[in-house]
């Protein structure tokens, strides 16, 4: 087949099943929140509901808004958000673009939704929607260094025990780091994993990380002035988001597939490792979104920089020189 | 603005005090509590009137909140229903011979439901709440308003 044509048919495959598959683990996650909380909670297909509605109802633009910015960062937001998992490898099977890009190039990607909220929440001309968007680049800063160290350890791990392109997404799927390394390198993986669950959350914008969103003092903060369409847009792409941050998550730390224990071979192993990668991304989700935002109360924005930064930062270098300690030790270096 | 279905099966709600006592916003909140669980039904408190679907409004309006109010429903997205809770927002109730008063709330901005009460009780307000998402499928099934 057309090379072409085959990647725009996946891209469109992925999107819809991405949206769908990221609507669903929210309604999951605001079912089993309600269940902690002891209510019975929303349907199941709660979010498809809301978007349904959200779609149907008004769009408004506020006077004081830039129009056109206003109107186009929901669109960038869902596109980019899409745009990621084309370079994540889903189970065993490979991403749509894998050869264009790699790990890096995903962390680059990652930042783009949130950079789109950002100026829609600038564009709209609102002050609760202004501070929101200093909040939210500030929490971008935050979380990108534990979760730069997180990526360039285990890729510099991956190279030093001599794998070949360490850092496209899938050697990383294909060569879980938990095999190469020893036992101090187990030691610094839990401890990236610890980070990784720390991280997931920020960069979802969830409890206790939302103070961009602050429903109760900014009243919804970088979203207040969207409305219908728009807002709709952006829940989509942040359902997007949620699949492709737990993908990239799972990706890095805990790769493994269920088809070599099962000895499945062709269209079955293909199966059994996508439903296994599903349920790998609702146990990522429902651990360090669900359980935590129910959990939790919300940080102020200078204890998300402190969490972030002394403490995840600290963690992060505790690991990176375990990790080197490890090669030294197996004489890799 | 064409009504469909999702709309009653997805209410978000704002609410605004135009002057009240308190005593229904506590109600309010105690019908939000997990005894009640609105969110079964898709009902949720959302902190900005853009993203509402319902103006959930207590208190008599006084002259202050007279201009808010109507600026706070025109800010909000169509279509959408406004629901009194209390009964000072439907007559003034014990604040009716005030001299700070601009009226009942049915004078500043059109209303859909009312539950009285003072205050109301947690059920009451649901059922208000039901009886609005029977007049939206009304509204769908093409009867008059
Ligand atoms: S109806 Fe009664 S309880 Fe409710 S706000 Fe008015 S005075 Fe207070």
């Amino acid at each position: 087949m057309n090379p072409i044509l085959a990647a725009v048919g996946g891209t469109i495959v992925l999107a819809i099943l991405a949206i769908a598959f990221g609507l669903i683990l929210s309604g999951i996650d605001r079912r089993v929140v309600a269940r902690m909380q002891a209510r019975v909670g929303p349907p199941l297909l709660q979010p498809f509901t809301d978007v349904r509605k959200l779609l149907a109802k008004q769009n408004i633009i506020p006077a004081n808004a830039i129009p056109w910015l206003f109107n186009l960062m929901p669109i960038v937001a869902l596109a980019s958000a899409i745009t990621i998992l084309l370079y994540l490898p889903f189970g065993s099977f490979a991403p749509v673009l894998g050869e264009f890009g790699d790990v890096i190039l995903v962390l680059y990607l990652l930042i783009i939704p949130s950079l789109a909220l950002v100026i829609g929440g600038f564009a709209s001309g609102s002050p609760y929607a202004t501070v929101g968007a200093q909040r939210e680049m500030v929490s971008m800063i935050a979380y990108e260094l534990p979760l730069a160290i997180a990526v360039i350890a285990i890729a510099w791990r991956l190279m030093a025990a001599g794998v070949a392109e360490p850092f496209l997404m899938l050697t990383l799927m294909q060569t879980p780091v938990w095999d190469v390394v020893g036992p101090l390198g187990i030691l610094a993986l839990l401890i990236l994993l610890v980070m990784m669950a720390w991280v997931t959350p920020g960069e979802l914008s969830k409890i206790p990380f939302d103070s961009p969103e602050a429903e109760t003092e900014l009243a919804g903060g970088i979203l207040v002035e969207y409305s219908g369409r728009n807002l709709g847009l952006f829940t989509l792409s942040q359902a997007v988001k949620m699949v492709a941050m737990s993908a990239f998550g799972i990706i890095l730390l805990l790769p493994w597939n269920l088809s070599p224990f099962l000895g499945l071979t062709g269209a079955a192993a293909g199966v059994a490792d996508l439903v296994f990668f599903l349920l790998k991304m609702l146990f990522v989700v429902i651990v360090s979104v669900t359980v935590v935002r129910t959990m939790m109360a919300r940080f102020r924005i200078t204890q998300v920089v402190g969490l972030y930064w002394l403490v995840l930062g600290g963690l992060g270098a505790l690991a990176i020189i375990l990790m080197m300690a490890d090669a030294f030790l197996l004489g890799v270096i | 603005m064409k009504l469909t279905t999702s709309l009653n099966r997805s209410l978000w709600v704002f609410h605004f005090n135009s002057g009240s006592c308190n005593g229904c916003d506590i109600e309010i909140v105690a019908t939000l509590t997990p005894r009640y669980d609105p969110e079964r039904f898709g009902v949720k408190l959302v902190g900005s009137p853009r993203h509402a679907d319902v103006l959930l409004v207590t208190g008599p309006v006084t002259n202050q909140m007279a201009d808010r109010l109507r600026r706070v429903y025109a800010q909000m997205p169509g279509p959408k229903v406004v629901m009194v809770v209390g009964t000072c927002g439907q007559s003034g109730g014990v604040f009716s011979t005030s001299y700070n008063l601009a009226g009942p709330i049915d004078q500043i901005i059109p209303v859909d439901v009312y539950v009285p009460g003072c205050a109301p009780r947690p059920e009451a307000i649901i059922q208000g709440v039901v009886t609005a998402i029977a007049k939206l499928e009304r509204i769908e099934g093409g009867a008059k308003q």
